[in-house]
């Protein structure tokens, strides 16, 4: 069955903004803010450091499995670009490469049809740009937002903003809370935040930053991403990418245990979203085996799990590259993102 | 074939194989099978027998079955090679013993895979876990050979050591028991077990790769007959065995009374306690670890999981998830987290008692397992304390699910069991966790992990789970003798006691008769007879009156527990209380015929010890040692328990206060039998113990037939220390009698030692009167 064929037969993804991501589950309503679904509730580090070591030593993927599961990654990615110096063409340029990730001799080689990415992620003012580069293409825009990295802005400003960028074309926010309600244990500010946040999204999905590597202890992230989902977040996201830990895999191992135990406790689905620091071939294998682990199959589609990433796409073309020529693989024999 | 859109279908991971090529294209090398590894070269195969990988039943080996000539031939060597081995100076051996983990790191894969052929344990565990530790324990006993010298001063070798190891971690037993005998400057000949000797075979060839002199190191292979020749080899110094606890009995019963230094490393039924406030998934990921790790055939295996009952059906619910995760297959694979189970006959085992488990009304949940020599992941729910699966060691991946209510129910349950070597504590409350830890019996516990080794940490078990310690500095002092006194003329049988009137002589004044001492009372002897002792008469103690004594020892509270000031405190003021009445002390031992010199000598030293112990109560303490990062190990010596003493007839006063005060300073109770032929030394000490704020049945005596009295309390299952002191034919009964329960003994002739000199009192006495428990906390917010 060719990759396109079982994209439309059985992923049947609909472009269309209120489902940007291609869900084919209904999106979480949220529930109305429970401590007692996080107070009390023990984290250990060093046991969930013990099973994030573990993980990858106990799972491998080999040969053309291991190549699936890399276009699998691919599929996942949100395509980001963040910097300062961004720019229109900065954009294009890596909207061309959302469309097409793999140089298509490789996508030939590997019999698939069309494969994209997930999404392209950017700041609310490229978002013009990107929407107007992947029109018709499917590909889902993805907006910072709320006064992104650090979010310290009035909160009317920060709903304005998502408003904006949704009005603008983007499917997807990727908003960032409030750290220090985290730091002050003030769950009912965080989760009247997010609500607020969420309601501003509208049809747009909306992920929630838990910038894990300023919350410092592990229970701290368990209760910021209950809160998150309790006040109805799509997906939950580890980091901005900014601040000085990324996405590691005990912080994600706490994160989708505590998704879940709500996805019990509920019956609501959530999405999770590593960012941040991931640049190979070989972390895309490790998360992917993390999901499947603990979560299942259905956490490997991008409707449930994407990667905050750019340049891992770049090694995970390589190594595709390597497995069809058998030769080890120069990047800039790719075009770049 | 399966294409990538196929797979990108499915996400299933495919297969992993393990290339095994360079191991089979080795063993094809041995077409006439392997000899055993003697002096340094493998001897031709006789008779052989068939080693089988179990994952896929096919012949992969012949080995050589062991008789008695070729277990001779090995000690010979060994023999012959000890005193140039311990001649070496600390450094050469460590170069040796450093040699040895080199190659066996750049040897690793081809261990890992031979292991993985021969056992049948995934690849992922014999790559990550088994090999990575056994060249941790070389490099780690290479350091104490280099140390040796300035770390065990006065130590000595044993000499040669026999070593039996077990089938679960083949070459990883051969480290620990290998690496700190050969540190310690001993040779050995090992006896590997009869499923999976080749793992030892080719660590023979690298020690002859590494330059290890001819005979340092010998393998004899084949089944439990080559180990029982070797047990009784004439020759051997040391025995070191690891495996069951039934074969440990035999064994402690055929090296009775030989003098030789014996560890036993035995089964376990391990606790695995959940409380409330823990991290579920965490433990439940401990689980996975703990009971389906290396398929269960683990002796420390948190096998016996106790969940508090407010959290136990939540736990119940992610741990058959989890569960149900799990891939049981080709140990070759290294997406197997199950490999095969040894050997069929170990499955059968398995099967036998989950069937007879579920005949008593557990529930099962079973996760899956491919045909043949394997056996699926289970947990076996409603599981009672008095049931088949929670009290037999299965060895096999059969995890049992009991609820408790409180923290007592928690520790009670854990603590219901014969056996005592390790235990996993689950709860992000350290407190708690170190208050489970300090009750719970088991040489090694781990809080909020399980199943974490490292060569500086000891590794052991309290009750029925042996003796001993393996790795660490405790570790070491199992391979290292320090020369005890010899007697000049070895103690003889006392007379049997007189029991009929008209054999004392009482001394003038009003008549005082000495009864046995328990509980911190005066008790008449059950017998209802006195014998006669020179000053009068003693009562006859029996079996029932060392029941008696064990049980008012046993319902001391807290003496343990107390502060080693507070029993400090006692000790001295028991010095005070004594020195008081030195007088009628040293009247009383003149009155045996004791030179005045010589009892008020005896009384004095008695006074002295009693300040040397009170002085060691809070000094004699434990380590944190070096293991893991992140990690606390604490290394805790512990009492016993209940210690019986059975004193030797000379020096009566000085002898019983030598061997009762170290057991006592350290938190034991102690059922003390006095000399046999001058009791009245001991029995006038009622008065001092009673003055002194010993707590009642911390000291217990009972006079009367030393050897009588020696046998019960060795034969008794609520005694954990046996020390006695007297002939050799007694130190043998006692020894053999020790088997029931595998108490620990101390033996040694009664005439030996000279209470007053140097020997008469020492950390050895310390030692003895403790066992160490290995705390492990790891650590990190």
């Amino acid at each position: 069955m060719p990759w396109s064929m079982f994209m439309t037969a059985e992923r049947k993804p609909d472009f269309a903004a209120a489902t940007a991501a291609g869900s084919n589950h209904a999106r979480n309503p949220g529930i109305p803010l429970d401590p007692a679904m996080f107070e009390g509730h023990g984290v250990n580090r060093s046991a969930a450091e013990r099973r994030a070591a573990s993980l990858t030593t106990r799972r491998s993927v080999k040969k053309a499995h291991q190549a699936a599961w890399l276009v699998n990654a691919i599929r996942c990615i949100d395509l980001t670009t963040l910097s300062g110096d961004d720019t229109e063409g900065r954009v294009r340029r890596l909207c061309a490469k959302a469309r097409q990730p793999l140089a298509q001799h490789i996508v030939e080689a590997l019999g698939l049809g069309v494969v994209t990415v997930g999404a392209v992620c950017v700041y609310p003012t490229m978002v013009p740009h990107a929407a107007r580069a992947l029109r018709g293409t499917g590909i889902p825009v993805a907006s910072v937002a709320t006064g992104f990295p650090a979010g310290l802005m009035p909160l009317h400003l920060r709903l304005e903003e998502i408003r904006w960028a949704v009005d603008q074309g983007a499917d997807e926010i990727d908003i960032v809370i409030t750290r220090e309600h985290v730091m002050t244990q003030n769950w009912s500010a965080l989760y009247d935040e997010v609500a607020a946040m969420r309601e501003a999204c509208g049809p747009a999905h909306l992920k929630a930053i838990l910038a894990t590597g300023d919350l410092s202890t592990l229970r701290n992230v368990h209760a910021a991403s209950v809160v998150a989902m309790q006040a109805g977040a799509d997906f939950i996201k580890t980091s901005t990418g900014k601040e000085g830990v990324n996405a590691t895999l005990p912080v994600s191992l706490v994160m989708i245990r505590a998704l879940r135990d709500y996805g019990e406790a509920t019956g609501h689905r959530v999405g999770f979203k590593p960012a941040g620091g991931m640049k190979s071939a070989k972390e895309a294998i490790a998360w992917q085996i993390l999901m499947k682990e603990e979560l299942g199959r259905d956490w490997l589609e991008p409707d449930l799990f994407r990667f905050g990433a750019s340049s891992m796409l770049g090694d995970i073309e390589r190594q595709l590259e390597h497995h069809i020529t058998g030769r080890y693989a120069a990047s800039h024999r790719h075009s770049p993102a | 074939m399966t294409t990538v859109t196929d797979i990108l279908a499915s996400m299933d991971y495919g297969p992993a194989p393990e290339d095994s090529r360079i191991v089979t294209d080795w063993l094809e090398r041995f077409p006439q099978g392997f000899g055993h590894f003697i002096g340094g070269a493998f001897t031709a195969p006789n008779e052989t027998f068939e080693v089988r990988n179990p994952a896929t039943g096919s012949v992969i080996a012949h080995v050589a079955q062991g008789t008695p000539e070729d277990v001779v031939a090995a000690v010979a060597a060994a023999r012959k090679a000890q005193p140039g081995w311990a001649g070496l100076s600390g450094h050469e051996r460590a170069r040796h013993l450093y040699a040895l983990a080199r190659h066996v790191q750049q040897h690793s894969r081809f261990l890992a895979v031979l292991e993985t052929l021969d056992n049948g344990k995934p690849i992922r565990e014999s790559r990550d876990i088994d090999v990575p530790l056994v060249a941790r324990h070389f490099y780690h006993h290479a350091g104490w050979a280099e140390v040796l010298d300035t770390e065990f001063p006065g130590a000595r070798p044993h000499g040669v050591c026999g070593q039996i190891i077990p089938w679960n971690f083949p070459l990883l037993m051969l480290a620990w028991k290998v690496a700190p005998a050969l540190a310690a400057g001993n040779t050995v000949v090992l006896k590997p077990a009869e499923y999976t000797p080749l793992t030892a075979l080719a660590f023979a060839q690298i020690a002859t790769e590494c330059g290890l002199p001819e005979g340092v190191l010998n393998v004899v292979t084949g089944d439990g007959s080559a180990g029982a020749a070797l047990v009784s080899a004439e020759g051997v110094d040391k025995i070191a065995f690891t495996g069951s606890t039934e074969v440990g009995r035999i064994i402690r019963r055929q090296t009775a009374g030989t003098g030789r230094p014996l560890t036993l490393e035995l089964g376990g039924k391990s606790p695995f306690v959940v409380f409330s406030d823990a991290d579920i998934d965490a433990a439940v990921e401990g689980v996975v670890d703990a009971i389906w790790f290396n398929q269960g055939q683990v002796c420390c295996a948190g096998a016996r999981i106790l969940v508090a009952e407010a959290v136990a059906s939540k736990f119940e619910k992610k741990l058959a998830q989890r569960m149900r995760t799990l891939r049981v297959g080709d140990p070759l694979d290294k997406n197997t987290d199950m490999g095969a189970i040894v050997h069929p006959v170990q499955l059968e085992r398995i099967r036998e008692l989950v069937s007879r488990g579920e005949a008593e009304g557990a529930t099962l949940t079973q996760g899956e397992a491919p045909e043949g020599c394997f056996y699926p992941p289970t947990i076996a729910s409603n599981v009672e304390p008095a049931s088949t699966l929670a009290t037999e060691e299965i060895f096999g991946p059969v995890a049992t699910i009991t609820t408790f209510r409180t923290p007592e129910d928690a520790v009670m349950l854990a603590n219901a069991t014969r056996y005592g070597l390790a235990a996993s504590i689950w709860s992000e409350n350290v407190n708690l966790c170190l208050d489970v830890a300090a009750k719970v019996k088991a040489g090694v516990v781990w809080i909020n992990s399980t199943n974490i080794f490292d060569a500086g940490a000891g590794f052991g078990g309290y009750r029925e789970s042996g003796y001993g310690r393996e790795g660490g500095r405790e570790g070491m002092t199992a391979y290292l003798a320090h020369p005890g006194p010899v007697a000049s003329r070895p103690e003889v049988e006392p007379e049997a006691p007189v029991a009929t009137p008209g054999a004392a002589s009482t001394a003038p004044g009003i008549d005082r008769t000495a009864k046995l001492y328990i509980g911190g009372k005066q008790a008449r002897p059950d017998s209802g007879y006195v014998y006669a002792v020179p000053g009068g008469l003693a009562g006859l103690g029996n079996r029932k009156d060392i029941r008696n004594a064990v049980e008012a020892a046993h319902k001391v509270s807290g003496w343990g527990k107390t502060t080693g000031h507070n029993r400090a405190q006692v000790l001295y003021f028991l010095a005070e209380n004594l020195s008081a009445r030195a007088a009628e002390f040293e009247g009383r031992l003149a009155s045996f015929g004791i030179a005045r010199a010589a009892a008020k000598a005896e009384v004095d030293a008695s006074v002295r010890r009693c300040f040397w112990y009170a002085a060691q109560a809070d000094k004699f303490d434990g380590a944190v040692h070096q293991t893991k990062t992140e990690h606390v190990t604490l290394a805790v010596p512990e009492p016993l328990g209940v210690i019986g003493v059975a004193c030797p007839v000379a020096q009566p006063l000085l002898g019983f206060v030598s061997l009762v005060l170290p057991a006592i300073a350290m938190g034991n109770a102690v059922v003390a039998i006095p000399s046999q032929t001058n009791p009245l030394a001991a029995t006038d000490l009622y008065q001092v113990l009673d003055t002194s704020d010993l707590p009642s049945g911390v000291v217990n005596i009972v006079t009367g037939e030393r050897e009588v009295l020696a046998r019960t309390l060795a034969e008794h299952d609520d005694v954990a220390g046996m020390w006695y002191f007297g002939t050799v034919a007694g130190a043998k009964m006692v020894e053999a009698a020790s088997a029931g329960n595998l108490k620990q003994t101390w033996t040694e002739d009664g005439a030996a030692r000279d209470w007053f000199g140097p020997v008469g009192q020492g950390r050895e006495f310390l030692h003895r009167a403790t066992q160490v428990k290995n705390v492990w906390v790891p650590y990190g917010e």
